[in-house]
């Protein structure tokens, strides 16, 4: 199945970047949902089985494929209303689709690969495709966000390379050369704990880049504002994601070695610090589309910080990864309507959203709310198990110093939510706003809804995924 | 002989750091391809001949004709001064990089494995935290990749190391380069000389919070 839907998906990328014909591109895009969701069902149903060696359909990956299938939905509707509002050269919106499927699929094929130089190949098609996206509009500031984005990315795959090659290295002595994780795991009492330290923290490095973490996390922020909201969608979630299954993946070998204190204080290092530099952006972020994807940031650094404290956290983390997944692409949706109505992207531009939009200030509104993980948002079941996981590993100081920099946060993120939704904007000329149908905004509550569902009351198939997920890991 | 060749290959990244105009960091790039060359051929003696005549390929065509004829080519069109204009002085740069050199091999001292020798790890090492100086210290777009660059060579070093025992690591290696390479070479150095007449890193600021 997954080498139809590889070469399928890779053929409907290149049609759609060949055609210049509306009908044919909805026809293309159709069939090519429909293949997302049967590698979806197809792997729900042959769970645990590995096919063309490199490909294993565990929960993890279902578990993320799944969200993906969701996301990919509003996002192929939302690329469409954005496409049309904003009319690009037939070329462009070539260009843009093709990218979006080709980005699509080799994030599944990223979370379905049980090889680590397979995540890594299939990290560098993403980085292919996200630059597409983020050059859409063709001008000077994309130009420099993709330049920034390409370049700081192909150093940070080439950091995932030397990561290989030291796991190599650290294979040394064991029984089999073979870099997948299946045998990684098996041999994890005669990895060379030297080498095994460098390609840590070389792997943890590249890997930041797609995940939104300190030190490599500037990129991302930068392209998150320059791509079309639909695509920046994709790039604050399910991309992400794909970052984490790189580090999580690799995490639940080295959890396996004596290292594991050791990764987990490197990680909670650089989670602390990313937490950190979300809150000092924040505070002084002006740019609505900048603060979304540095709210990401944030919720990334807790993620981390529920993975270095282990226990619940593991549970919490993957819980919080898919339910971020959700709410931010619900806000980022909803961003492209906020667009259209004043044309600005500056907090100091907007206001008075309920008066012109009143459904789409709804979903800003419930969006703030899941964001910042009030209940009875779904993130807040998340982020208060990853905060007793904390408390749990006597990590008190770490934890308080958290929980002021995130309020900080709420205040900062609230200050600027309720400026767009209430105060009027100045210097705004509402003669001519658009009328925005409130069905556009009906996938992102249906998004925002999820969230909430698998938060507050998860099926038990839900629960028992995430939990084979992170049976491998130590308590 | 290979020692030999890769202590050639660790002065030149001393020659780079007190190098002036950017036609000498192509002549250097290009020259380390060749190196580079040699060390595949001395080196990998136990794979395969159709993929050891691949990687001799990519050594010689890729790294040390097409990438620094290309450079020059963008170099001359999108007429960039000739100077790379570092923020250091040279000699700030030279001690900096001996630096980089002795803490590397340092390092190297501590590591106790059959399996590495020494001087690939020392190489490596150098290069890329050389080439990371380089991108944090010039001013210039083109100087960065030159630096991005010298990373890769030095990576292409560090495969070599287990090439032997492993030759897909090797030919992922290639791929990377080539992959990189070619996107950020043939997508962006012409549509930035296109868009930013003068090619600096200071008019890549206007992505800001605000």
């Amino acid at each position: 199945m997954i080498g139809i839907y590889l070469i399928a998906a890779f053929l409907i990328s290149f049609l759609l970047f060949l055609n210049r014909n509306k009908i044919i591109s909805f026809v293309l895009l159709g069939l090519f949902l429909a293949l997302q969701g049967s590698l979806t069902v197809y792997a729900y149903l042959n769970f645990s089985s590995t096919e063309l060696i490199y490909f294993t359909y565990d929960s993890l990956a279902i578990l993320l494929l799944l969200t993906l299938g969701i996301i990919a939905i509003p996002a192929f509707l939302h690329s469409h209303i954005y496409l049309e509002d904003q009319p690009a050269p037939a070329q462009s919106r070539a260009i843009y689709y093709a990218a979006v499927v080709l980005l699509i699929t080799a994030i599944s094929a990223g979370y379905l690969a049980n090889h680590i130089a397979v995540i890594w190949i299939f990290t560098e098609i993403t980085t292919l495709s996200a630059s597409a996206l983020i050059y859409h509009h063709r001008n000077k500031l994309a130009l420099e966000g993709t330049w920034k984005y390409v370049f700081i990315c192909a150093i940070s795959i080439t950091f995932v390379f030397i990561g290989i090659l030291f796991l190599s290295l650290s294979l040394g002595n064991a029984s089999s050369d073979e870099l997948s994780f299946k045998n990684l795991l098996a041999n994890s009492s005669h990895l060379n704990p030297f080498w095994l330290r460098l390609s840590f923290i070389f792997i943890f490095t590249g890997f930041t880049a797609k995940l939104g973490l300190v030190p490599m996390f500037t990129a991302g922020i930068d392209a998150k504002d320059k791509a079309p909201a639909p695509a920046g969608a994709l790039l604050s979630s399910v991309l992400m994601n794909l970052g984490f299954v790189g580090i999580f993946r690799f995490y639940v070998v080295i959890a396996n070695t004596p290292l594991h204190h050791w990764a987990n204080l490197v990680i909670g290092i650089a989670a602390f610090l990313s937490v950190f530099v979300a809150t000092v952006y924040m505070v002084k972020v002006k740019n609505l589309k900048r603060m979304m994807a540095y709210s990401s940031i944030e919720h990334m650094g807790l993620v981390m910080l529920g993975i270095a404290a282990g226990g619940i956290g593991y549970y919490a983390a993957i819980l919080h990864i898919i339910l971020h997944a959700f709410v931010k692409s619900s806000m980022f949706f909803q961003f492209t309507q906020l667009y259209r109505v004043y044309q600005s992207k500056s907090i100091y531009e907007v206001g008075n959203y309920f008066k012109y939009n009143t459904t789409g200030a709804m979903v800003l509104l419930l969006g703030f709310i899941s964001a910042t993980a009030m209940p009875p948002s779904g993130l807040f079941v998340s982020e208060f198990l990853i905060f007793r996981s904390m408390f749990e590993s006597n990590q008190i100081v770490l934890l308080i110093a958290v929980l002021l920099l995130l309020t900080m946060i709420i205040w900062a993120f609230g200050k600027n939510i309720f400026k767009i939704l209430f105060i009027p904007p100045v210097m705004f000329d509402d003669s001519n706003v658009p009328v925005i149908s409130p069905w556009e905004s009906a996938t992102q509550f249906a998004l925002l809804a999820l969230a909430v569902y698998l938060g507050l009351n998860p099926p038990a198939e839900f629960v028992e995924l995430i939990k084979e997920s992170v049976m491998m890991l130590p308590n | 002989m290979i020692d030999v060749l890769l202590i050639t290959f660790l002065i030149s990244l001393f020659y780079v750091a007190i190098a002036n105009r950017i036609m000498t960091y192509l002549k250097v790039l290009a020259f380390q391809g060749v190196l580079l060359f040699v060390v595949v051929f001395l080196q990998l003696s136990e794979i395969n001949p159709v993929n050891l005549a691949l990687i001799l390929l990519e050594t010689i065509v890729f790294k040390s004709v097409a990438v620094p004829l290309f450079m020059a080519y963008v170099l001359k069109r999108n007429n960039i001064t000739r100077e790379s204009e570092p923020f250091l002085p040279n000699f700030v740069s030279l001690i900096i990089i001996t630096f980089i050199v002795v803490i590397t091999i340092l390092l190297a001292n501590g590591v106790e494995d059959p399996n590495l020798d020494k001087i690939f790890f020392v190489v490596a090492l150098s290069s890329l935290f050389t080439g990371l100086y380089f991108i944090a210290t010039r001013r210039k777009i083109i100087t960065h990749v030159i630096g991005y660059l010298i990373i890769e060579n030095g990576v292409f070093v560090l495969s070599l190391a287990v090439g032997n025992e492993m030759p897909m690591l090797v030919n992922l290696g290639i791929m990377l380069d080539i992959f990189a390479s070619v996107l950020i070479l043939g997508i962006f150095l012409n549509k930035i000389g296109d868009v930013f007449k003068d090619i600096d890193v200071d008019q890549l600021s206007r992505l800001k919070d605000h």
